[in-house]
């Protein structure tokens, strides 16, 4: 099994995928060509040529809106937005358009793709390269929203994002891109969507995390496990279906959880699972549920390690919660 | 103003048309640059050479121009009397809406903007079910979803319309280009107002095209207004379709009453993009001859005065003209023609009237995903439930204040 970082996964998926299915296209800013200013798309212009790995100019909008008219006429367009922190200009595409053609239309059109873009902080990208917008898009019906952390992850849910009859949006931890390494499987490895993964069992409390903060996460598990802090970390993969059972079932045997995202708080994906489990588990509950947070501040740039919900301070809720 | 020279073959094709160009507007002494191409004069006569259509299809056009305009009449009528929620119609516009559709090939996919119910109705879509979206009720394809006149017909590549302006310029692209990717001769054609060319969207979808020769048509219908913003407040741009030049693609103003003139400009349009040519931006400059929709007054901005002059230039009794004076039409025909279509309508709403008020609440449900979440199937019972308990829950005379 090949050792992968998260840019070469996607790029694999992107790859076996196009090979598969001649309807998959790949668009955006810099994809074609050049293979992407993070390199994901690498090769597939110089595999299926224009086409098919194609090069649009600068307007989001027009990204996402053009892959609408695409998908609607068969195609699987996969396209890119370069920077999370650029969706914006197409908010009104994905919210207004994308998400509810099907719906709207009573299922007479449908418009399946998925929306690739590197998203977070911790790269000393200030305001407008460390977002983390995921809250927006779950707000949304209609969307699927999917954040690998590990690259077997970032392969397996983009083929199954790709293969899905909804449009999804992929956030690539962009901090761990290349830092994020591990065996991903040759070929055909597809992960379910809306199934998320208990990346370390344990039974004192439940840490929840996803994306690059999974990653912290698990730091902060182990150093906890120094000091004698038994926790069970789940990786939630997909946010848009989550699983909800997967987050029940942990926390009604662990009786704690914690919940760490990078986004600011206020309205967080937190928030939306600090109130799925104290409606269903609020008898087993031994602690406040805790949230580990960005803050309610644009993300800045010199300060972002005190901005980030890093280990230590994960550590610390951690803590606080066992001892409540 | 200078034309790149590539942009010479809407001229072109049209200095070998038999239709003439008929400047308005321009600088005194100078050529206008952007002349209305027009091929009927405003008493319905023009140049037999110049006619790009059949008699029998010409006739059957004549038709649906009657019938969108007794369409549109009842529907307003139908919503002053609490039937339907709301009406939006093209009254005015019926050559700009049907000589542009008309001149498309049936693969041709439509981007509807919300005026172009006739478009609908032209490719196939029934006028009961097209009434049912009117009423949201249990026979309406999208299930009550929508407000009216927000309607789709996929089986005649007629697609969704939706609310926000402009958003469906860049995805009339991405359907064409999808097409040229696959190596099928589909153009799309797609509808705005001269409001929507100040959106984003404009901007996007033009250069798009323009920058990959995506075969697509984009129809402006310049109808003077944006609910109430006049045409000059729209944009300092003195036409709509000198805004081609700066995308590199043709363009091209066409009188939008004249049926003659938008179906044979369409054509050539149409021929450009198959041909791999590249877009066109097509304004046909008409009039919104009545409020924007039935939630609009229009005469809170807009002097009846100012519409009078339009109301003569209305292309409906032009091309009844242009037909009479060839023989094709009568006055006894005209009378049963507006006796028929007023029965056809009829009887259609009564027939649409029939169905349940509403559809089932799954309905609300279903279609935001292939197959529901589980927060669909939790939230479906819930409000059974809340019905069940207690059917103020879905009563509107059941509210505060
Ligand atoms: C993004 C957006 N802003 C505002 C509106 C409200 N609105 C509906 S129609 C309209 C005017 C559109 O004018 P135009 O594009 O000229 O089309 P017309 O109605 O004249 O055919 C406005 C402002 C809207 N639907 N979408």
């Amino acid at each position: 099994m090949p050792t992968f970082n998260i840019i070469q996964a996607v790029n694999d998926a992107l790859r076996l995928e196009m090979r598969r299915d001649p309807s998959v296209v790949v668009l955006g800013e810099d994809v074609g060509r050049f293979g992407g200013v993070f390199r994901a798309t690498s090769g597939l212009f110089e595999e299926f040529g224009p086409d098919r790995a194609i090069d649009t100019p600068l307007a989001e909008s027009g990204i996402i809106g053009t892959a609408l008219g695409m998908a609607l006429n068969g195609l699987r367009p996969v396209p890119e937005i370069q920077f999370a922190d650029f969706i914006f200009p197409a908010m009104d595409q994905i919210v207004s358009e994308v998400a509810k053609y099907r719906y709207r239309s009573g299922g007479q059109y449908a418009c399946p793709m998925v929306i690739r873009s590197p998203y977070g902080g911790g790269i000393r990208g200030g305001s407008y390269h460390s977002q983390s917008p995921e809250t927006h898009f779950i707000h949304t019906a209609g969307l699927k929203v999917v954040v690998p952390a590990t690259p077997e992850d970032a392969k397996g849910l983009l083929l199954a994002a790709i293969r899905d009859p909804d449009p999804v949006l992929f956030l690539e931890p962009k901090r761990v891109y290349r830092a994020a390494k591990g065996e991903v499987p040759e070929g055909e490895h597809v992960v379910p969507l809306g199934q998320a993964r208990v990346t370390r069992a344990g039974h004192q409390v439940t840490l929840i995390a996803w994306g690059a903060m999974w990653h912290e996460a698990d730091l902060a598990a182990r150093e906890a496990e120094a000091e004698g802090i038994d926790t069970e970390v789940l990786d939630l993969r997909t946010l848009q279906p989550l699983d909800v059972e997967a987050v029940v079932r942990s926390v009604t045997k662990t009786g704690r959880a914690v919940v760490v995202h990078e986004a600011p708080r206020t309205c967080g994906f937190g928030a939306e699972l600090a109130a799925l489990i104290q409606e269903r588990c609020f008898l087993h509950l031994e602690a406040p549920v805790a949230r580990v947070t960005g803050f309610d501040t644009p993300f800045p740039y010199t300060l972002e390690n005190e901005y980030l919900p890093r280990a230590p301070r994960i550590l610390k809720a951690l803590r606080e919660t066992v001892a409540y | 103003m200078r034309r790149p020279s590539d942009l010479g073959a809407a001229r072109r094709s049209r200095a070998g048309s038999a239709g003439v160009a008929d400047g308005t507007g321009g600088p005194p002494g100078e050529a206008d640059p952007w002349p209305i191409f027009r091929v009927m004069a405003e008493d319905g006569s023009a140049d037999p050479a110049a006619v790009t259509l059949a008699d029998a299809e010409l006739k059957e056009l004549y038709r649906r121009m009657v019938f969108s305009r007794q369409l549109d009449e009842r529907m307003i009528a139908l919503q002053r009397q609490g039937r339907i929620g709301f009406y939006i119609g093209a009254i005015g516009e019926e050559a700009t809406v049907l000589g542009t559709a008309a001149a498309m090939e049936p693969a041709d996919w439509i981007f509807p903007c919300y005026r172009e119910h006739a478009a609908a109705l032209l490719r196939g879509m029934p006028l009961p079910v097209f009434l049912a979206q009117m009423l949201g009720n249990a026979g309406d394809l999208q299930f009550g979803r929508q407000m009216p006149c927000h309607e789709a017909w996929a089986p005649g590549h007629f697609t969704s319309i939706s609310a926000p302006i402009g958003t469906q310029i860049p995805q009339a692209v991405g359907a064409a280009w999808a097409s040229r990717i696959r190596k099928e001769p589909m153009v799309s054609l797609v509808y705005f107002g001269e409001g929507a060319t100040s959106s984003n969207d404009f901007h996007t979808g033009l250069n798009f095209a323009g920058v990959h020769k995506v075969p697509t048509v984009f129809a402006c219908r310049n109808n003077g207004w944006a609910i109430s913003l006049p045409r000059e407040k729209q944009t300092a741009s003195e036409t709509i379709a000198q805004k081609a030049v700066a995308y590199g693609i043709a363009g091209e103003r066409v009188d939008g009453n004249d049926l003659l003139a938008v179906h044979a400009a369409t054509r050539r349009a149409r021929a450009r993009a198959a041909a791999g040519e590249g877009p066109t931006l097509l304004e046909c400059v008409t009039y919104r001859l009545e409020g924007h929709s039935t939630s609009d007054d229009p005469k809170a901005y807009r002097p009846s005065e100012a519409v009078e002059p339009w109301r003569k230039k209305d292309p409906i009794p032009r091309l009844r003209a242009h037909l009479a004076g060839r023989g094709l039409h009568s006055d006894a025909e005209e009378a049963a023609l507006q006796a028929e279509v007023k029965e056809e309508i009829q009887k259609a709403v009564r027939d649409a009237e029939a169905h349940a008020a509403k559809p089932p609440l799954e309905s609300m449900f279903e279609g935001v995903y292939a197959e529901m979440l589980w927060q669909q199937r939790e939230q479906l019972e819930e409000v059974r439930a809340a019905v069940a308990a207690d059917p103020r829950t879905a009563d509107p005379r059941h509210h505060g204040s």
